[in-house]
C-alpha cells in the first residue's frame, strides 16, 4: 500500500488545471473554508423567510388546523435525507472510478448529515401523526421505508468509523453506499407492496388536498434552507476530514501553526 | 472456468463437512427460535396459525446471519483467500462457488426443515410447498447479499454486529416477499407474484452481489 502524500514520485504528471485541482484535498481545504460561511448564511437567511411564511404568513389548514406546519420541515427534511443519499453513492461511484479521496471524504462528511435530517423527518412525521391519524407510528409505506433509509445511514456510519485504514474504510463505505443506493427503490416499493397488502388503503399525505401557493413558497424556501445547510455543514465536516487525514504532511502543519497564531492574537 | 468452480464447491462442501457440528449449530439455533414465539405469543392456534410464516421467515434470516460470519473468516485467517484472490481466476467466479457451498450447508438444511416446524403452528398442508418454495428461492438472495456485508466487514473489531447492522435492513424485501407468498397463498390470491419476485429478485442478486462481494473481498485484502 502506497502512503500518499504531497509527493514526489508524480512529480513529472502535470497537476491538473482549472477547477479539477480541487480534487487534491490540499487545495480543496482552503477552498471549502471560503464557501462553507456563505452557504451557512444563505441557510439562516433562507430558513428565517420560511419559518416566517410558514408560521406566521400561512393560512390555517381548515382540516387539519395548526398542525399541518410541521411540514414545514418535516417535508424539506424528508426530501433532503432522501437525495443526500444518493449524492452520498454518487460521491461513492466517483471515488471508486476516479480514485480520489476527496469524493470519499465527501461522502462520509454527508453521511451524518444525512442520517439527522432522516431522524428528523421520522420525529416530526410522529408529532404530525399524533393528532392526525391518533398514533405517532404507522406502517405506512412511506415511514417505513424513512426507517429503512436511516438504517442504512447507521450502516454507513458504522461501517466507515469501525475499519481502522483509511484506504479500505474509504472504499468499503463506498461499495456498501452502492449497495444501499440499488437497494432503496427495491426497498421503497417492496414496502408498498406490502403496506398495501396488510393494510388496505391507509391515510397518505399524498391525497391531502392541493396546497395554497404560499404554503409551497415557504416549504420550498424550507427546502432550499436545508440544502445549503447541507452544503455548509458538509464543507466544515469536510475540512475536519482532510485535517484528521492529512495532518501528517507539511502543508496541515503549516496551516495548524497559522490558525494557532491567529488565534494567539486572541488568548 | 466451470472446474475452477466445482474445485472450489467441492473444497468448501468438503471442509464444512469435516466441521459439521457448526453446520447444526445453525440449524439447532432457527429450530430453537422458531420454538421461542410460542411462549412469548401464546398458544392460541388461530394467532399462531396467522404469525406462522412471518416466525419462520425471520427466524430462517437470523439463523443465516448468524453463519454469515464464518463465510470468509476461515480462508481469511489461514491466507487461503490472499491466494485465491492473488490466482489468475476471475474472483467473481470461485466467490460464487464459495457462496453455493455456504448456501448448501446453511441455507438448504433450514429449507429442508421449515415444513416441519411449520407443522408445530399448525400452518395449512396446502401452504407447505409454497413455504418450501419461497425459502428456496429467498434463502440464497439473502446468502448472496449477506456475502457482501461479510466481505465488507471482514476482520473488522465488532464485525458481527457490524454485519447484522449493515445486512439486516437490505434483508427487508426479501422477508416481505418471502412471508408474504405464504400469506397469499393462505388469503387466497395466489402466491405467484410473489414467487416470481422473489425469482427475479435471485437472478438480480447472482448477477450483481458476486460481482461487488468479490471487489470488497479486494478492498478487504489490500
Amino acid at each position: 500500500m502506497t502512503i500518499s502524500t504531497t509527493t514526489p514520485g508524480r512529480a513529472a504528471v502535470r497537476p491538473p488545471q482549472g477547477w479539477l485541482r480541487f480534487a487534491a484535498p490540499q487545495q480543496f481545504y482552503p477552498l471549502a473554508g471560503q464557501l462553507a460561511p456563505w452557504f451557512a448564511a444563505l441557510a439562516a437567511l433562507l430558513a428565517a423567510a420560511g419559518l416566517y411564511i410558514g408560521f406566521f404568513v400561512a393560512p390555517t389548514d381548515f382540516q387539519q388546523g395548526e398542525v399541518y406546519r410541521v411540514i414545514f420541515i418535516h417535508v424539506p427534511a424528508a426530501w433532503m435525507s432522501m437525495f443526500i443519499y444518493l449524492i452520498m453513492a454518487f460521491w461513492s461511484a466517483v471515488g471508486l472510478v476516479m480514485n480520489t479521496r476527496l469524493s470519499f471524504i465527501v461522502s462520509q462528511a454527508l453521511a451524518p448529515t444525512g442520517a439527522m435530517f432522516c431522524f428528523v423527518a421520522l420525529w416530526t412525521g410522529a408529532l404530525w401523526g399524533k393528532p392526525t391519524w391518533g398514533a405517532y407510528w404507522v406502517w405506512d409505506a412511506r415511514l417505513t421505508s424513512q426507517l429503512l433509509l436511516l438504517f442504512l445511514y447507521f450502516g454507513f456510519i458504522a461501517l466507515t468509523r469501525a475499519i481502522e485504514d483509511p484506504r479500505r474504510a474509504d472504499r468499503a463505505g463506498a461499495v456498501l453506499a452502492l449497495v444501499g443506493a440499488v437497494n432503496v427503490p427495491i426497498i421503497y416499493f417492496s414496502v408498498q407492496w406490502w403496506n398495501t397488502l396488510h393494510q388496505g388503503a391507509s391515510v397518505s399525505i399524498a391525497k391531502a388536498p392541493s396546497m395554497a401557493t404560499i404554503m409551497l413558497v415557504g416549504m420550498l424556501l424550507m427546502a432550499l434552507a436545508a440544502w445549503m445547510y447541507s452544503i455548509a455543514v458538509a464543507l466544515w465536516r469536510v475540512r475536519a476530514l482532510i485535517l484528521e487525514r492529512e495532518r501528517h504532511t507539511e502543508w496541515v502543519g503549516a496551516v495548524l501553526e497559522a490558525e494557532a497564531k491567529a488565534a494567539g492574537g486572541v488568548r | 472456468m466451470l472446474s475452477t468452480f466445482l474445485a472450489i464447491l467441492r473444497r468448501d462442501l468438503l471442509l464444512s463437512w469435516r466441521g459439521r457440528a457448526d453446520l447444526l449449530v445453525t440449524l439447532a439455533f432457527f429450530v430453537v427460535v422458531v420454538c421461542l414465539f410460542p411462549f412469548g405469543v401464546g398458544a392460541e392456534p388461530n394467532q399462531l396459525r396467522a404469525i406462522a410464516p412471518g416466525v419462520l421467515w425471520v427466524a430462517a434470516l437470523l439463523a443465516s446471519l448468524l453463519a454469515l460470519h464464518r463465510l470468509f473468516a476461515q480462508d481469511h485467517a489461514d491466507g487461503t483467500l490472499e491466494q485465491l484472490l492473488l490466482s489468475s481466476e476471475p474472483a467473481v467466479l470461485w466467490v460464487l462457488a464459495k457462496i453455493a457451498a455456504f448456501w448448501l450447508t446453511t441455507g438448504l438444511p433450514l429449507v429442508i426443515a421449515a415444513p416441519a416446524l411449520a407443522l408445530l403452528f399448525d400452518l395449512e398442508q396446502s401452504a407447505l410447498p409454497v413455504l418450501t418454495l419461497s425459502l428456496a428461492l429467498g434463502t440464497p438472495i439473502l446468502a448472496l447479499l449477506g456475502a457482501v456485508g461479510a466481505a465488507l466487514t471482514l476482520g473488522v473489531r465488532g464485525g458481527g454486529m457490524l454485519l447484522a447492522l449493515l445486512v439486516l435492513p437490505l434483508y427487508v424485501p426479501v422477508l416481505i416477499f418471502g412471508a408474504g407468498a405464504v400469506d397469499a397463498h393462505l388469503g387466497g390470491t395466489g402466491a405467484k407474484a410473489q414467487l416470481l419476485l422473489l425469482g427475479g429478485g435471485l437472478a438480480g442478486a447472482l448477477a450483481l452481489a458476486p460481482w461487488a462481494c468479490a471487489s470488497a473481498l479486494r478492498i478487504a485484502m489490500e
